[in-house]
């Protein structure tokens, strides 16, 4: 039994996640163009917590996808190359985990009790909004808490095997949950948290991830449209 | 294809680039641009207006997309106007631009909708009778049952029924009502015809087929200004507002320009580019207020006083010491100025009594036809006494010498003005004064003089036909006398010099209104300046401000003074342009017939609504307001005695003003009565009133027999809005709760009535049925046991005026009614067919005798010329038409009520068709209507016009009214210069051949045609202007002189001291001082005048519901006062507060501002209690109207009749309800308390307990 639900949860739930976040997002995008959007709140309520509390949150919770992103994905011979050892990575992984982590924290603390008692805010708002607000805090502190579980071991093994499985899901090796089948409940329970991120992000304001706005930093001064006859 | 794809082609996006690379060609896909473009995009653009009570008539473009209305803009193609006059548009405001949202909003009425109690009540009578008549009265005989229905009124629980039911149970309660008690107990109440006239004569031609009652609404809602048929014999004519920018000098006295006249206050502001001076006379700083060179602020109630200091000025610096010739001439040629007034003893000297008539003298100077009706004057020429033209013993009898010609007797007479320079002696007139009277709450600083103020005035002694010698004084030189004009002839009364306090001086009115003497003479003097040097183009624009308080006539004639002293009436760009609510109803006389049905049955019956409400909503019991407050200290108190109610049953029986319901019987069964006695109705009725067997149903209203028992209420909202005294309606009218606070006289044990029965227990809910036609749910339909969803206005076809600008245009059917809402032509119609049907077996042709008051612009109006004298004192026999009101029999055929619905009657054809004195035949117009129309081809109304549509409806009274069919109107000046002896068809022949339509008018608005209904001009040369042809084409204004009638001669009305105008302070209502302090929530209470202006936010009680507007204002009620005042008990802005007074209570919010003076406060009129309105603390209901606190009061001056211009004519003279004079007692508000919960299960719950 625990092994069928290790490899369902871990081993065919990653790929539906990842199905309906892609198709999901396309579809949206496509058909729904008026409902992709970031959904903010801004103009309802504009205080100088919240401003710094969306800093604190977006710069937290950007270079935390960014770690994950390099963390999980890049093959071991690749670090190893450029001198890391396991045990190095792990331990800037933590550090750098944790920085972000605490500034992430810092940021939505505010934003969910902003959330909850303004009363504009609050009415505004979605429930789907209260949700994934609510889904993040979760995921947040329990990636925050896999830090005290990887502080008993240092060596790096269990993030090996974390990678491992990581790498073997996108490059579709059929045993990636075998990989993780002991692994400590805090790692899956923040791994399965995150693949219901994925999951939801289609019928969520994440969508708005999709549309990072880096093409304003370099775009030229006046940006003309052809007409659609020339 | 796929935004996604198109995000992809990274490689063919960039497509060059300009500007250094500054800038960049992209081919992105545009397509995201077609959502904004299909925004905006529509299938179609149809015409329409807002059938709203605010004279706006602006049209509209009405955009539908996909079968929907979607928005509505301004339209912008009315005709032009000529060079050096600015367009009409843009006319529309943000009320308008905001009704849209109705058609699909929550609040909109979707299906016909019953009081869910009633309807089980119905359910279970019809399961149990057959006939649904039947059904219907194992109701209403049923006491258990009425009060079980009855009190769940207001309360909700209304659910939807079907139009097969409820226009069986209609139909069944009129055929009862009319078979047990009489059709006149079945009224209608209906305003303003003239902003959708199909949709209200749909109601009342429904209503005068079988014999039912339409109720006036103009002086109900006290925007008829009774001053205007006083001085004029005219119900209201003025300016169109293109006019205003012919104007060099303009006063906006209580009236807010742009506030409540939007769209027409552009002619305003452009006039000031032209140099014209504006004055604004207003207690508030209002926004009419910020476009003032000069803004006047006298103390709210005040405003006579300031009139009178005005007037002062004008007649010492213009007339006296520097006669004007063109003021002279004009006020010679046309008012009453040079009449002579005979003069009665009084104890100081004399006063002035009745205008001598040519009957007074030997052979009547000649006369033989209504000698007792025409005016003297003395001619200068032969220095005799003479009967100048134009008497109204003129107009009826003698053909062609009714005009304003300045001849007499064929001979040019020229009128003498003063007696100065050829008086016999001078003697000490005395003139009433009531400025020192102290207001019960020490307000409204009183200036204390002599109660009657005694002055020298020049006189001749001159010997009568019955030898008697009189004294006789010219009315110019009692004016000068009456408003203080020293004339050298040393008269200790009369002021020095402007700062001499006396009366009616700068200095005098100064203590009064505040207003710096300084600054009344400077107005003054340019107002008459400007008048003198352009002949007449000064202009006061004036409103609801003014007209709204119980002596509105005072104000109002105070200015019509200044405006008659400087030659400003009937002159382009000068003038009295009163704007309150009227929205002339231009194709009048085309539109009566159809109406009120007089192509079948004449006369109709009409109500005035002041005196009905005052009598059945039971207001009259709780009267506070004494004769003896009002009558004049000349007047003999003894000969004046009772109440008010009294004064209005006097003028009832008298045939002053209309009845209903009329006799204390079931009309059908008074003539049958007489048949089988073997005689003539009219004679057994008179005979039977006379000995006492039958009486008049006003004397005993709380009679069962006497009350109403069916109404109708369209296009209105009676009980959110216009019902003055509220909380009686509540009470007594409807029988549910209510929140008076006061007792009756009964109760109080206080002197009652003596023309009327009292009754100690009190009538609770009178009426039985309440059906009300409405697009929302309004506080009226709350209140209603059946409410009819109408078509909106972008909904139906109908027609629409305004006085505000000359066009027609219609309300157009953009989309079909939603849901299942019917147009108000459809709805009577159906009603009408369902009435037929079910008639049969109780009802066949059947005769009716109705009392008919006499009427204004009828030989009858010269009904008692000298003393007042009542039948039922034996003063005088009862002779119907004359002293007592006309009788006339005639037949109604109720299963055919449906035929003669849609097809136009006979006789029009037979007896022609008119108005305001003239008949004309119109066989003409009813045989192109047959063609056009088309005709019945069988039954009772074969060969007959259709009527079948709105639009056949629309054309029909288009085709038969002179302002929109040129051939009628050449016939109808043809038949008025037979009158006046002078051709005046060149006004109209060159437009002989125009006929406006229905579908003319939805093309683009038509300038209507002139018409002697009207005393304007439409024309290419001059803008439109009221008294524009009395003055220019010499037609004499309706009145006893058939001049401008300044001094008002009737016996009442000098024993109320108005014989002229003169300054009265604001009444004591007695409302606050029994509660005041009495039922104390800890907070501090102040008592505040009650001021309830028009608003921004709504027209009356339209659009204050609706999301747009309210997001725009406060979003609920509220209460505007002043910093001094919240400060004294504690109220800061946006606090809840109550105002509350004997009448009842009401809650909203504060609006503390700086702009409103202390001592009053302001509650904008109407904003309803439908939403955000929690309970009062006083009388434990929900919020509460701006009615809620008020209560009618009469003015016995008002009910004149027989007599003139003071002669009753619907929405034309009679009492009318004003409001301004109230106090409340205002404070914060301890426990808000919003009554949450569904009333029918709380009511429920209540029962099971």
């Amino acid at each position: 039994m625990m092994i069928y639900l290790n490899e369902f949860f871990f081993g065919v739930f990653p790929y539906i996640a990842g199905t309906v976040f892609l198709l999901g997002s396309l579809v949206r995008y496509d058909k729904s163009q008026y409902t992709w959007r970031t959904g903010s709140s801004q103009l309802l309520s504009n205080t100088p917590s919240f401003r710094i509390a969306n800093y604190l949150f977006h710069i937290g919770i950007i270079l935390l996808f960014f770690g994950h992103f390099f963390g999980l994905l890049t093959p071991p011979a690749v670090y190893h190359a450029l001198g890391l050892s396991t045990s190095a990575k792990q331990i800037m992984a933590v550090v750098a985990g944790g920085f972000f982590g605490l500034v992430c924290l810092a940021g939505i603390v505010i934003l969910v009790h902003r959330r909850t008692t303004d009363p504009r805010v609050r009415r505004t708002g979605s429930k789907m909004d209260m949700f994934i607000l609510y889904l993040l805090f979760a995921q947040l502190l329990t990636g925050l808490f896999t830090i005290t579980v990887s502080s008993q071991h240092l060596d790096g093994a269990v993030m090996l095997q974390i990678t491992a499985w990581a790498q073997s899901l996108v490059t579709f090796q059929p045993d990636a949950a075998d990989t993780i089948l002991e692994l400590h409940w805090a790692y899956k329970t923040h791994m399965f948290l995150g693949m219901i991120m994925f999951l939801i992000f289609p019928f969520t304001r994440l969508v708005h991830i999709w549309s990072v706005p880096y093409g304003y930093i370099g775009r030229a001064y006046q940006i003309v449209r052809r007409r659609a006859s020339s | 294809m796929s935004h996604f794809l198109d995000r992809l082609t990274f490689f063919q996006r960039l497509k060059g680039e300009f500007a250094d690379g500054h800038g960049v060609t992209t081919a992105e896909s545009r397509r995201w641009e077609d959502a904004y473009r299909s925004r905006w995009q529509h299938d179609k653009i149809v015409r329409s207006t807002h059938g709203v009570n605010c004279t706006g008539s602006c049209s509209w473009k009405i955009y539908v997309k996909n079968g929907l209305v979607t928005w509505e803009t301004q339209q912008t193609d009315y005709p032009r106007t000529r060079p050096d006059l600015p367009n009409h548009e843009p006319r529309g405001c943000a009320r308008g631009a905001s009704y849209s949202w109705y058609i699909y909003s929550a609040n909109r009425l979707k299906y016909p909708m019953v009081r869910g109690h009633l309807l089980r009540l119905w359910r279970q009578a019809r399961e149990q009778h057959e006939d649904p008549v039947e059904a219907w009265a194992s109701i209403v005989e049923d006491a258990e049952k009425c009060v079980s229905y009855k009190s769940r009124r207001g309360k909700g629980g209304l659910v939807r029924s079907n139009w097969e039911e409820v226009n069986e149970l209609i139909a069944a309660a009129n055929i009862y009502t009319i078979k047990r008690y009489g059709p006149d107990r079945i009224m209608g109440f209906s305003p303003i015809p003239a902003m959708s006239m199909v949709s209200y004569a749909a109601g009342s031609r429904y209503l005068s087929l079988i014999g039912g009652v339409c109720m006036s609404f103009y002086d109900w809602y006290c925007d008829l200004p009774p001053s205007s048929p006083q001085t004029w014999g005219e119900q209201t004519d003025v300016p169109e507002s293109a006019d205003w920018y012919n104007a060099g000098f303009i006063m906006m006295w209580g009236s807010n320009v742009p506030q409540t006249r939007t769209p027409d206050a552009h002619f305003m502001t452009e006039v000031r580019y032209k140099g014209t001076q504006i004055v604004t006379v207003s207690p508030d700083y209002s926004e009419a207020s910020k476009f003032a060179d000069l803004w006047l602020a006298p103390r709210q109630g005040t405003d006579s006083a300031l009139a009178m200091a005005l007037g002062h000025v004008i007649l010492r610096e213009f007339h006296v010491d520097k006669p004007s010739e063109y003021f002279t001439e004009y006020a010679r040629q046309y008012t009453d100025m040079p009449l002579l007034v005979q003069l009665d003893p009084a104890p100081g000297g004399y006063q002035a009594g009745r205008l001598l008539r040519a009957s007074d003298f030997e052979k009547s100077l000649g006369q033989d036809n209504n000698p007792d009706w025409k005016t003297v004057a003395w001619d200068d020429a032969s220095d005799a006494i003479v009967v100048p033209n134009g008497s109204i013993g003129f107009r009826w009898g003698d053909e062609g010498l009714w005009n304003l010609e300045q001849k007499a007797d064929g001979a040019d007479v020229k009128l003498r003005l003063s007696l100065l320079d050829s008086r016999d002696d001078a003697v000490a007139v005395g003139f009433p004064y009531f400025g020192g009277r102290e207001h019960e709450l020490g307000r409204f600083t009183p200036n204390p003089q002599d109660d009657v103020i005694y002055r020298k005035v020049p006189i001749r002694t001159i010997r009568l036909a019955d030898g008697n010698e009189i004294r006789v004084a010219t009315v110019y030189d009692l004016l000068l006398a009456h408003y203080g004009i020293d004339r050298g002839l040393d008269c200790g009364n009369t002021p020095v010099d402007y700062d001499d306090n006396k009366p009616y001086t700068p200095a005098w009115q100064e203590q009064i209104t505040g207003v710096k003497r300084e600054h009344v003479i400077q107005v003054a003097r340019q107002f008459a300046d400007n008048a003198n040097k352009t002949r007449g183009r000064s202009m006061v624009i004036l409103g609801a401000g003014l007209n709204h308080w119980y002596h509105m006539d005072m104000n109002y004639r105070g200015i019509i003074n200044m405006l008659v002293f400087c030659g400003c009436i009937g002159q382009s760009g000068g003038g009295w342009s009163h704007y309150v609510g009227q929205e002339k109803l231009r194709p009048q006389t085309g539109w009566q017939p159809l109406a009120f049905a007089l192509d079948w049955i004449r006369p109709p019956r009409h109500m005035n609504s002041t005196s009905f409400f005052y009598a059945h909503s039971g207001q009259w019991r709780y009267e506070k307001l004494k004769v003896a407050d009002i009558l004049s200290p000349l007047a003999d108190p003894q000969q004046f005695p009772g109440s008010l109610i009294d004064f209005n049953v006097r003028a009832e029986r008298m045939g002053w003003l209309p009845s209903a319901p009329q006799l204390g019987e079931n009309p059908l069964q008074v003539v049958k009565a007489a048949r089988d006695a073997g005689q003539d109705p009219k004679a057994y009725v008179v005979e039977q009133l006379k000995s006492g067997e039958l009486t008049m149903a006003c004397e005993d209203p709380d009679n069962p027999a006497n009350y109403p028992r069916n109404m109708f209420i369209w296009r209105s909202n009676l009980l959110g809005s216009s019902g003055k005294g509220h909380e009686y309606f509540l009470k007594h009218l409807l029988g549910t709760d209510h929140g008076v606070q006061g007792k009756d006289l009964g109760e109080k044990g206080e002197d009652k009535p003596m023309e009327i029965a009292w009754r100690d227990e009190t009538a609770r809910g009178k009426l039985e049925l309440l059906v009300t036609l409405d697009f929302r749910m309004s506080t009226t339909c709350l209140y209603s046991d059946i409410v009819l969803p109408t078509a909106t206005w972008y909904e139906k076809d109908d027609l629409n005026t305004s006085d505000m600008h000359p066009f027609i245009h219609p309300l157009c059917e953009a989309v079909n009614p939603a849901w299942e809402s019917r147009t108000d032509w459809n709805i009577y119609k159906g009603l009408a067919k369902k009435f037929s049907e079910l008639a049969k077996g109780h009802l066949g042709v059947e005769e009716d005798i109705v009392a008919a008051p006499v009427l204004h612009d009828t030989p009858a109006e010269m009904a008692q010329a000298f003393d007042v004298k009542d039948w039922r004192k034996g003063e005088c026999e009862p002779v119907p038409g004359k002293t007592m009101p006309n009788l006339v029999v005639v037949e109604r055929d109720y299963p055919n009520v449906y035929s003669r619905f849609t097809a136009l009657g006979p006789l029009l054809e037979k007896l022609g068709n008119g108005g305001k004195g003239i008949t004309w035949d119109t066989s003409h117009e009813v045989q192109l209507l047959r063609e056009l129309n088309g005709n019945h081809k069988s039954g009772t109304n074969k060969d007959m016009p259709r009527i079948e549509s709105a639009i056949d409806a629309a054309d029909t009274l288009m085709t038969l009214a002179p302002e929109t069919n040129g051939e009628v109107a050449v016939k109808a000046w043809a038949a008025l210069s037979k009158q006046t002896g002078r051709d005046h068809t060149h006004l109209a022949l060159t437009r002989e051949d125009d006929k406006i339509r229905f579908r003319d008018i939805k093309a683009q608005p038509r300038k209507i045609i002139s018409s002697p209904t009207w005393s304007g001009l439409e024309s290419e040369h001059v803008s439109y202007n009221a008294g524009y042809t009395n003055v220019h084409e010499l037609i004499p204004w309706r009145t006893l002189s058939g001049r401008q009638q300044l001094y008002q001669d009737h016996t009442w009305m000098r024993a109320f001291g108005e014989g002229f105008v003169c300054y009265k302070p604001p009444m004591n209502m007695r409302t606050t001082a029994d509660i005041q302090g009495v039922r104390g929530n800890g907070n501090e209470e102040i008592a505040l005048n009650w001021i309830t202006p028009h608003q921004k936010w709504g027209i009356h009680s339209t659009y204050t519901d609706n999301l747009l507007m309210l997001t725009l204002s406060r979003g609920g009620p509220c209460i505007w006062m002043s910093e001094v005042d919240a400060r004294k008990i504690g109220v800061v802005d946006n606090d809840w507060i109550e105002a509350f007074n004997v009448n009842g209570a009401l809650v909203a919010r504060a609006v503390v501002s700086q702009r409103v003076p202390e001592g009053m406060v302001m509650m904008y009129h109407a904003q309803e209690k439908l939403v955000n309105t929690p309970g009062s603390e006083i009388s434990g209901q929900r919020g509460g109207i701006h009615n809620s606190v008020t209560r009618t009061v009469l003015k016995p001056t008002h009910m004149i009749g027989g007599y003139a211009q003071l002669s009753y004519g619907f929405n034309y003279y009679g009492t009318v309800g004003s409001n301004r004079d109230e106090f409340v007692v205002i404070r914060k508000m301890q426990h808000v308390d919003w009554l949450d919960g569904d009333d029918e299960s709380i009511y429920q719950a209540e029962e099971q307990a």
